[in-house]
């Protein structure tokens, strides 16, 4: 089984930026009721730049891995572009397979590419991004329109919000 | 007297019987299913069962008198008549669900439709018999409802629901550390204010086998109604719905070698009698007027709609199979397979298992945690084997917050589970110490 690569046992014992850190703009709190995953991720934003992500997680070594592999390869970096990398890593996690990812844009990321084949585990793996892209919306960045790297328009206006709006939300469906 | 497990003949008659076991599973592993507690496979019979009445009798049963409807109707009413005697009831007192969760809905919401004057209590219903029971359905500020902290959320979320809707206050009996019921404190838990006491027979998690004639003789005398969830015990245990003495039972037909979508409310004749009605609708009426409606006598009246007539002759046949192969002999065949399995984890450190050590207050349910590995990854290491286990918190969160852990490992059995099974869960879980970098000390 390829799984379990050693990136992801790695990165699973030692997340990488764990913890709860202030200043934030948005926390937000996830829980995937099949398996009671959770994770508790802040986010700030500063001149259209993800500032810091800090979080709690708690749950598979799948979920936590994608986490940290979300700090990592996302902190300090242009929203389009952190934006970007949330696309690429849903589009290989939700491709039965098909996507095997881009180094370039996901880094580490790809080390979970064969989660893409056990159905199951694509949302522990998305627990973390899904916690994300909630925490900038809560912050007040439009998520969706926000213009990809990869577009022409270099419109950066898309998000500076520095109203403090932690507002932490269960979604215990179970 | 002692019964035995099935010898190994008997054995593989039994899981001939079932198709599915012949199946391989990730890239050509033969399929070692052990997760029976979630749902169980189907024996060739029961699914012959539910084709055949498909084919040669398909009807809407209780309705019509065309031959094909007499033949639905007689087909509907033994199933009924046969799943009564397996558990010791007479078949007026079963009634067909879509399941347990359904079947204690069911319930709770005859509690609601009694404590705001609907289901029956109104217009047109005839004079209560005996008002006094019809009272013991109304609920409100005050009233209390009794469950514990091992429940299943079918047997939870419907009594907080119905808490919520009423003003009753929801309470429970706490757990101990080896996840048995903590009864320590049952006398002030357990009052003249308890309506309802609901609780599980077998808990689907850790097994643990709940002292039911105890604590419904406790219920009783404070005047609570007796609900038994049933879903882990039914389908494993010999029942006698007598012997238990509860007031109302709920089990599901498709962890029992029954097929999807059919449940069992079983209930006290007189309980059942003056208990308001859940849904409504074609079948389970006796007059309609615009103005309103009277009911039918149980079971019909709590059976809205066209009843689920295959799905109950499936049942039937699953009882008539359990029956013959003996439920005693099930039972101590599932024991063997969960004292084997909780032999096997005992010898590796690095595993715990949860719930009672004493094999006598435990059912054939084994759970399990590998601390430092999240149940989820243990299921993929075994999955990766062909072993279908249970993992996470298997519908039942505070009991797994009350012991401490986030998520477990399940195993649990059925009539065709078999030692080498247990074997090859024990040899595939070896290498999740190595997969996940565990200090493991010989």
């Amino acid at each position: 089984m390829d799984l379990y690569q050693q990136l992801i046992i790695d990165h699973s014992k030692a997340p990488v930026g764990a913890g709860l850190r202030e200043p934030f703009d948005a926390e937000v709190h996830h829980v995937n009721p099949t398996c009671g995953d959770e994770v508790t991720l802040r986010v700030r934003v500063a001149d259209g730049v993800v500032d810091d992500i800090s979080y709690a997680a708690q749950g598979c070594s799948i979920s936590v891995a994608s986490t940290s592999i979300l700090a990592e390869e996302v902190t300090g970096r242009p929203l389009s572009e952190a934006l970007d990398t949330y696309a690429a890593m849903k589009a290989m996690l939700t491709s039965r397979g098909q996507d095997s990812g881009d180094e370039e844009v996901i880094g580490d990321g790809v080390a979970l590419s064969g989660v893409s084949r056990y159905p199951a585990r694509v949302k522990c793996a998305l627990l973390g991004w899904a916690a994300f892209t909630d925490a900038l919306a809560r912050a007040g960045v439009d998520i969706v329109h926000t213009p990809s790297a990869h577009s022409l328009s270099v419109d950066q206006q898309a998000a500076s919000p520095h109203e403090h709006a932690p507002t932490p939300q269960a979604q215990e469906l179970t | 007297m002692t019964v035995d497990p099935f010898t190994d003949t008997e054995l593989a008659r039994i899981r001939a019987d079932f198709v599915i076991l012949a199946r391989t599973v990730r890239d050509g592993h033969p399929l070692v299913y052990l997760d029976s507690g979630a749902t169980s496979h189907k024996p060739r019979q029961v699914l012959d069962a539910e084709r055949d009445f498909y084919e040669r009798t398909n009807a809407a049963v209780h309705r019509g008198a065309h031959q094909l409807s007499e033949e639905g109707t007689d087909a509907y009413e033994s199933a009924r008549a046969r799943i009564a005697a397996f558990i010791g009831a007479d078949p007026d007192e079963i009634v067909f669900t879509r399941n347990a969760t359904e079947a204690i809905n069911l319930v709770a919401y005859a509690f609601s439709n009694a404590s705001t004057g609907g289901g029956g209590g109104g217009i047109g219903m005839p004079p209560s018999r005996t008002p006094e029971l019809t009272s013991r359905f109304v609920i409100g500020p005050g009233d209390e409802v009794l469950v514990t902290e091992m429940e299943h959320h079918a047997n939870l979320v419907p009594w907080q629901e119905l808490c919520r809707r009423t003003g009753a206050t929801l309470r429970w009996i706490p757990l101990t550390s080896d996840g048995r019921l903590d009864l320590s404190d049952l006398d002030t838990l357990l009052t003249a204010r308890t309506k309802v006491f609901a609780f599980t027979h077998v808990s689907n998690v850790l097994g643990t086998v709940n002292p039911v004639a105890d604590l419904a003789r406790r219920g009783h005398e404070v005047g609570a109604l007796v609900v038994l969830d049933a879903c882990q015990s039914v389908p494993h245990l010999p029942i006698d719905v007598r012997a238990l003495d509860v007031d109302l039972l709920a089990f599901s037909g498709h962890k029992m070698l029954g097929p999807l979508g059919v449940g069992v409310l079983w209930g006290r004749p007189e309980i059942l009698d003056e208990m308001p009605v859940f849904l409504t609708g074609g079948s389970m009426i006796e007059t309609v007027t615009m103005e309103g409606s009277t009911y039918a006598p149980v079971p019909q009246k709590f059976e809205a709609g066209v009843p689920v007539a295959a799905q109950a002759v499936g049942l039937a046949a699953a009882c008539d199979y359990l029956s013959a192969i003996g439920m005693d002999r099930v039972h101590a065949h599932e024991m063997a397979l969960a004292e084997r399995l909780v032999a096997g984890l005992s010898t590796r450190p690095w595993v715990r298992v949860l719930g009672p050590s004493d094999p006598a207050a435990r059912g054939s349910v084994v759970s399990f945690v590998v601390d430092g590995v999240h149940s989820h990854d243990v299921g993929q290491i075994l999955d990766d084997a062909g072993i279908a286990v249970r993992v996470g918190h298997h519908c039942a969160w505070p009991l797994h917050r009350a012991l401490g852990v986030v998520a477990t490992t399940r195993a649990s059995f059925a009539a065709y589970s078999t030692a080498g099974e247990v074997d090859a869960l024990l040899t595939a879980l070896d290498r999740v110490p190595t997969v996940f970098g565990l200090e493991v000390s010989a």
